[in-house]
């Protein structure tokens, strides 16, 4: 790979390209500050022999070390990759998961054609035109945050036939399933036009309180179905807990300064809590209810913090650094900005929206795909029908027979593609000028720089092959015919 | 593997329920006389979706190609890619305009149909140069990519053992580094006039990894089948049992993996491109124009749609068509009728029964 790198890039060109009347000089100058007259070869060997001594040399353009620029790039790529790939995973298993179940009807077909739409959209094309129309139009619409009745009604009906393609069944169930999908859609649009929610959003207890039940509910009726009165008393008693803690906890955000690690340790103490709450609800399957409660904990414990951020929002939208054009299109961070965690946290989400969505529109294709096909597969085997024969509930057939083995292949698949978008999101940085990996990879290459190029290639080749043997043993672990020490 | 046994016309039948041996009778009729290729193409051209984008593809093929020429073959277009002219519409915008009846001016196409650049050229011509460049380097990346990985695939299935561990290290070795950063790295090498055709070539060297893993998979269940032995008693040699034998029983996998791989090509190009490190100035690739354009686009928008609206076409229809070739090539595939068309010769059968039982009333 050096002697590749080596042989591609032209670190003299614009030397000899130049009219200074020194340019001799300038070019041997160059050529000791690079070492070009030793041997490529020996020239890798040094290389690898400052490697592995841990260092990592210099980037020679700008003079900075190239162990401080992998730092920063590091930390801005995991937040967009994070994002994005949690999300795409979230969405594609469900979608694709539903799509299976509904094979061959029409909402089948709709979400294989858009699945095959997204796939073949180039990403830069995606992310340009979000930077230039998403990004544009969005800021417009913030600044002066109404909708128009047709708008709303018109998305509300697009939903409600989504919805209703989607429940499947009988006439009835869909035209059930259309108008709850409707008229949710058109009242939630009107209310948060109405209240100025776009201009102040907000969450407060009392949609915490609707959103987090509707959670519970979803949340139990997937695990353990809501015949299972234990479990659902768990997950609800888990949502008053919650709201009880909200006015707490203002005070507590307020007066103590917040950081990553405070915040995340308050996650895990709702989710330890939330777990508590099952096992005091006790019962001969005490294991399913906390597990239940404590992604009901989860949801909640983020609902408050997504509140949390989102009541700094005027402070944000009025500050000089954002001039009330808050959906960024460039780097990760406003400079100058200043302001507490919240507001810090709110400027990186602003950040992150528009390129966690380029990403996301083409990850979730291939997940929706992939989980389909996997679903399908499971879904004929014998096992399936053994269960279905053994009167077990519908319920329980999809998600414990089906789900379960069917994400099986996905764990091993989930991170190498984390990998590779770890270092393949090239193009999105590259549009959204983000300071990650990809760019500085860019940039090396365009600055003839190979020190930051190798760093970077042994990175990803590092990860690559981390996640292969983490995909192998995620296998093993879930698969018990297969055995690592064969 | 894909034909099924004939079953012997009375005895298998006999033994198997009455239903099954009706379904498996109709299904065995439908391919009765057939060649395996004779199959694959019926299956192929049911898939309507595929059939379709085979179509479209055709058209785009043929219209970059004869608008505006090949080389020195001169085209039917009356502009060419790089000559400038003088503006017919107000910064450029394009001539075409929709009939009245769905918004537009009245159907015309007028001089320049999809606009013109800030210095009069013509986009229209410019857009199929770059088709045209795409299309080339999405060719010759499937067709290097696939030499490469069946031969690396076929040796290493058919000899195993150390020549197999090696290619398939070496395999390894290239998938650890992202296609994207090979083919950067690869692609400034190919700056220069015959740059697309070797910049193809490098992408093709960096993506064939797949399709070795594929082809090595399918060797080595295949070299363990009765009509290899059978070959290899007669006294054929490796390279033709290899080539002739197993070869031709492995294409559907080949074929699918390929299809597939050049709709990844033409966005991995136009990615490279709108990156600045693949088809650069003195050549036109649809990627490169959409860089070129980018910042135009609040003011001349038309710069930037065309070509992105291309690469959008192109790569569905060849995920589509590969998505056909697929099932095509599955032998497990059955054609499952929807309920309206069971109901429509259900109500059929019923009519002619009806029909039959008339004249004896």
């Amino acid at each position: 790979m050096y002697l590749m790198v080596s042989v591609s890039i032209r670190p003299l060109d614009d030397l000899l390209e130049s009219t200074s009347p020194n340019k001799e000089q300038l070019i041997a100058a160059r050529r000791v500050l690079l070492d070009l007259d030793t041997p490529v070869v020996i020239r890798y060997v040094k290389w690898l022999g400052n490697f592995l001594t841990g260092d990592l040399g210099t980037a020679w353009v700008s003079g900075q070390a190239v162990g401080d620029k992998l730092g920063g790039a590091v930390v801005s790529t995991l937040q967009l990759v994070s994002a994005a790939t949690l999300l795409a995973i979230l969405f594609g298993v469900a979608v694709g998961i539903v799509s299976a179940l509904r094979q061959y009807t029409s909402f089948d077909y709709l979400i294989t054609f858009v699945s095959f739409v997204l796939y073949s959209l180039p990403a830069f094309w995606v992310a340009v035109l979000l930077k230039q129309w998403g990004a544009i139009g969005f800021n417009d619409f913030l600044a002066d945050a109404s909708q128009s009745w047709p708008a709303m009604i018109g998305a509300g009906l697009v939903f409600g036939v989504v919805a209703a393609l989607a429940v499947g069944g009988d006439a009835r169930r869909r035209v059930t399933g259309f108008a709850i999908g409707a008229v949710a859609t058109s009242a939630v649009l009107a209310y948060l036009s109405l209240s100025g929610w776009w201009s102040t959003p907000h969450l407060g207890p009392v949609l915490i309180a609707v959103v987090g039940t509707g959670f519970a509910l979803a949340i139990t009726t997937l695990s353990t179905g809501l015949r299972n009165r234990r479990s659902l008393g768990s997950a609800l008693s888990v949502v008053v807990l919650g709201i009880v803690l909200y006015t707490p906890l203002q005070y507590l955000f307020a007066y103590v300064p917040m950081n990553w690690p405070f915040a995340l340790a308050l996650g895990g103490v709702a989710i330890g809590s939330g777990w508590l709450v099952g096992r005091l609800w006790g019962g001969p399957d005490r294991g399913q209810s906390s597990r239940t409660a404590a992604l009901t904990a989860l949801a909640v414990s983020a609902m408050i913090f997504i509140d949390q951020v989102m009541q700094v929002w005027p402070k944000y939208f009025n500050a000089p650094a954002i001039k009330g054009r808050p959906i960024a299109t460039v780097g990760d961070r406003t400079p100058n900005l200043g302001g507490d965690f919240w507001v810090r946290t709110l400027d990186t989400y602003t950040h992150l929206l528009l390129p966690t969505l380029a990403l996301l529109l083409i990850s979730f294709a291939g997940y929706t795909r992939f989980s389909r096909a996997s679903m399908l597969e499971v879904m004929g085997q014998d096992y399936i029908r053994t269960a279905r024969a053994k009167g077990l509930s519908e319920r329980t057939v999809v998600m414990r027979h089906g789900f379960r083995n069917s994400m099986i292949p996905l764990a091993t698949i989930v991170p190498l593609d984390v990998v590779a978008l770890f270092g393949g999101a090239i193009i999105t940085e590259q549009v959204f000028g983000r300071p990650g990996m990809g760019q500085l990879f860019i940039k090396s290459l365009h600055n003839a720089e190979i020190e930051p190029i190798m760093a970077y290639l042994v990175i990803t080749a590092g990860l690559a092959v981390l996640a292969n043997i983490l995909a192998d043993l995620i296998y093993a672990a879930l698969d018990p015919r297969i055995r690592v020490n064969a | 593997m894909s034909t099924p046994e004939t079953p012997s016309p009375h005895g298998a039948l006999d033994e198997l329920p009455p239903e099954e041996a009706v379904e498996n009778a109709i299904e065995l009729k439908e391919v009765e006389g057939l060649s395996q290729n004779q199959i694959v193409l019926r299956r192929f051209f049911r898939h309507r979706a595929a059939v379709a984008a085979m179509v479209v593809l055709i058209g785009i093929v043929l219209l970059a190609f004869t608008s505006i020429g090949v080389g020195p073959i001169p085209g039917w277009w009356k502009f060419s890619p790089n000559q400038t002219g003088a503006l017919a519409n107000p910064s450029g915008s394009p001539t075409m305009s929709l009939p009245t009846w769905l918004g537009g001016t009245g159907l015309a196409i007028g001089e320049h149909p999809f606009g013109q650049d800030e210095a009069g050229r013509d986009v229209f011509a410019r857009v199929m140069r770059g088709t045209q460049t795409s299309l080339t380097v999405m060719g010759i990346v499937g067709l290097v990519a696939s030499m490469v990985g069946i031969l690396v695939g076929a040796l290493a299935g058919y000899y195993r053992g150390a020549l197999d561990s090696w290619l398939m290290r070496f395999t390894d070795l290239v998938i650890t580094i992202p296609v994207l950063v090979l083919g950067a790295i690869l692609g400034s090498l190919a700056a220069g006039a015959g740059g697309a055709y070797l910049l193809a070539i490098f992408l093709g060297l960096a993506s064939w990894t797949t399709l070795a893993r594929l082809v090595r998979g399918e060797f080595l269940s295949l070299r363990e089948r009765e009509f290899v032995d059978a070959a290899r008693v007669a006294g054929a040699s490796d390279r033709r049992i290899i080539f002739k034998h197993m070869l031709p029983n492995s294409i559907g996998v080949i074929i699918v993996n390929q299809t597939l791989l050049m709709s990844s090509a033409i966005l991995l190009e136009t990615a490279l491109s709108f990156v600045g490190m693949g088809i650069r100035y003195p050549n036109v690739s649809l990627g490169q124009l959409i860089n070129q354009y980018q910042e135009a686009f609040a003011t001349r928008p038309w710069l930037f749609w065309w070509p992105g609206m291309l690469i959008v076409t192109i790569a569905l229809t060849v995920n589509f068509i590969g998505d056909g070739m697929r099932d095509a090539f599955d032998p497990r595939q059955k054609r499952i009728p929807s309920q309206r068309k069971m109901d429509r010769a259900a109500a059929r059968t019923a009519r002619s029964t009806a029909a039959a039982a008339e004249p004896g009333l």
